[in-house]
């Protein structure tokens, strides 16, 4: 920043100063990005090297024999498949719950905004369960049904609040005013300028909506059970917490294989899992930073 | 049909008027409104009615509201349970724990990050730093597990460097640190972001103020910077303490093995375990109703509180 160049003088304290610095940024860059980084070259070298420790700042002997077995094992394309259409189908009715709503609660002549604002926000605080949530999907048939998926989790109150926000305070007034005098309505003051004008918090809490959703895992634990419907998370779980063994035969490592060699591509497989399910998150992320940056600063306008 | 009928329905009257002039005026809004109510009516506020289900005897027919009442039948069995004080133990010690570092690593960042000079090197760092709160819980965990293993992991292998042998990581001697420190490693940054923007709101006349009258960084990072945080802080000290007891249930669930259940088994997975996986379904949701109970208690006390000191408060 600019405003912190006029502390640059050049005295012994500073320049301890600056040195500690950058060490203690150094320091915390590596331990965020190594993680990542490792398993990246780990997932592209050969298992035994990597088992040995010999794999550190450079992939060792290019091997792609977890993606390969990967690439044949059909439980993964299924959940990847299953997650997308979650996803994309899951984020649009969030969409199109939340902006409107966001809209009215933003119109400062309706008054029952003050109220409908608390009954949405009291459930931020205070819920009904995991049992009565249970049983409540039961008996709307919504237990093992894909629309688990879309349906309980349609208006995230938070993303409700953020928009809210934005709304009142990056629409002018004017704009409104003018528009009621050529004989705009709500519906058409919302779809024709307040959408339009309003890209910025839409993408944001598209964002936070479609990560949400891509991320999910508790709704296929708890309220699925038959396999072809479950979320990538879900298959991910059992590939690498529960050590379920691969069609190839390899990856069932039986748990303690004590550095054995089923244990080396069993971990093999791991690490190309995470890079496969994590990967469409790496790789939209420069593109998305921004946007989540702007949303939580959105958010923090007290509302 | 009483004498004083006529002169008590013409308010009635009146705002019987009032609500159709509301109506035609606003019709388009409530429209709009409407499906997120509905979705918030029925899948919020429905489970919470269905919580007295925690009072009666779970009856199949029934369903959400359950049966026969039983009154706090099922809480004295809970807190009767040679389970109780264990679960209350492991929650509070993970959730506050989580809570203290969740809380002052952030902080600690977003004031390392503003002395960075250079929006360029400053935008990466930060930009760096909060790439891991996007990768999900079972990414997280299955990294855990594969560096923490103990025949051939990285951290392990490192810890082996440092002369640490034959600790098993993920067993129950350190799994509320594995816990804590996974959790800040993955969401400090993002959390910090809150922090940064507030300490670029600081207004620059301070610092050269400061610089003037021959402070050093340090001494301008506490009566400047730090300061300047501290609204941002209560604000997220009271929700963190809405969710002293919510410790999160997919992380721990994920981590749990035969070996460390004794510290890792908390009342969130405890009521899966009970209500779920075995359908005793009114001893769960009394379970659950317990844990939501004194969150929610610790919540408003702490914004009470809040409120008194320091005129910040959420309500």
């Amino acid at each position: 920043m600019m405003r912190l160049s006029f502390l640059r003088t050049r005295s012994p304290g500073d320049i301890a100063f600056t040195i500690g610095l950058v060490i203690v940024c150094a320091v915390i860059l590596f331990v965020t990005l190594y993680p990542i980084y490792f398993v990246m070259i780990a997932s592209i070298s050969d298992a035994t090297m990597v088992a040995t420790g010999r794999v550190w700042v450079w992939p060792q002997n290019i091997s792609l024999f977890g993606y390969e077995q990967i690439l044949e094992d059909g439980r993964i394309w299924t959940g990847y498949r299953n997650t997308i259409i979650y996803t994309v189908v899951g984020t649009a009715v969030n969409l199109l719950v939340t902006l409107p709503a966001a809209y009215a609660l933003s119109r400062r002549e309706f008054r029952p905004r003050r109220v409908l604002m608390f009954f949405f926000a009291f459930t931020m605080f205070f819920n009904g369960g995991l049992i009565p949530m249970y049983l409540l999907l039961r008996d709307l048939s919504l237990l093992d049904n894909w629309l688990v998926f879309i349906l309980p989790s349609a208006v995230n109150v938070y993303n409700l609040i953020i928009a809210r926000a934005f709304f009142e305070n990056s629409l002018p007034e004017e704009l409104y005013e003018a528009a009621t005098i050529d004989g705009a309505t709500y519906f058409q003051f919302f779809a024709r300028m307040a959408v339009p004008l309003s890209m910025a918090i839409i993408s944001v809490i598209g964002l936070y909506y479609l990560v949400q959703h891509w991320n999910d895992f508790f709704t296929g634990l708890v309220f699925v059970r038959t396999y072809d419907k479950q979320p990538l998370q879900i298959v991910l779980r059992d590939i690498l917490i529960s050590n379920q063994a691969f069609s190839g035969g390899a990856g069932g490592s039986g748990g303690s294989g004590g550095g054995s060699y089923a244990q080396q591509y069993a971990d093999q497989i791991k690490y190309g899992v995470i890079v496969v399910s994590t990967l469409p998150v790496i790789i939209l992320y420069p593109f998305m930073q921004r946007y989540f940056e702007k949303g939580v600063m959105i958010g923090s306008v007290k509302g | 049909m009483t004498a004083a009928s006529p002169a008590q329905s013409r308010p009635r009257q009146r705002g019987a008027a009032a609500l159709v002039r509301h109506a035609r005026r606003y019709w388009q809004l409530w429209v709009m409104a409407a499906p997120a109510i509905a979705f918030v009516a029925v899948f919020a506020y429905v489970p919470m009615y269905g919580l007295q289900l925690a009072f009666r005897e779970f009856d199949f027919s029934a369903g959400l509201t359950g049966g026969e009442f039983v009154g706090l039948k099922y809480f004295q069995q809970f807190f009767d349970s040679p389970q109780f004080w264990t679960l209350i133990r492991n929650t509070v010690v993970i959730s506050l724990t989580t809570l203290v570092a969740g809380f002052v690593a952030p902080i600690a960042l977003a004031l390392i990050v503003n002395q960075v000079v250079g929006r360029t090197r400053k935008k990466f760092l930060q930009t760096a730093t909060y790439l891991p709160h996007f990768i999900s819980i079972v990414v997280i965990v299955g990294m855990l597990q594969v560096f923490l293993s103990p025949s051939s992991g990285l951290i392990t292998r490192v810890a082996e460097f440092f002369g640490v042998t034959g600790v098993n990581f993920l067993g129950s001697s350190t799994f509320v640190s594995v816990y804590v420190i996974s959790e800040v490693w993955q969401h400090c940054g993002w959390n910090s972001i809150i922090y940064l923007a507030a300490l670029a709101s600081v207004d620059t006349q301070l610092y050269e103020a400061a610089r003037i009258d021959g402070a050093g960084r340090f001494t301008i990072i506490r009566h400047i910077d730090v300061p300047a945080l501290v609204p941002t802080m209560i604000v997220l000290l009271i929700l963190n303490m809405g969710n002293v007891l919510n410790t999160g249930f997919e992380k721990i669930f994920l981590m749990q093995n035969p070996l460390n259940l004794g510290v890792s088994e908390v009342i969130a997975t405890y009521v899966y375990k009970i209500g779920i996986l075995s359908n005793q379904f009114s001893y769960g949701t009394a379970i659950g109703l317990f844990n939501t109970l004194i969150n929610f208690t610790f919540l408003v006390v702490t914004n009470q509180v809040a409120k008194r000191v320091s005129n910040t408060s959420l309500w």
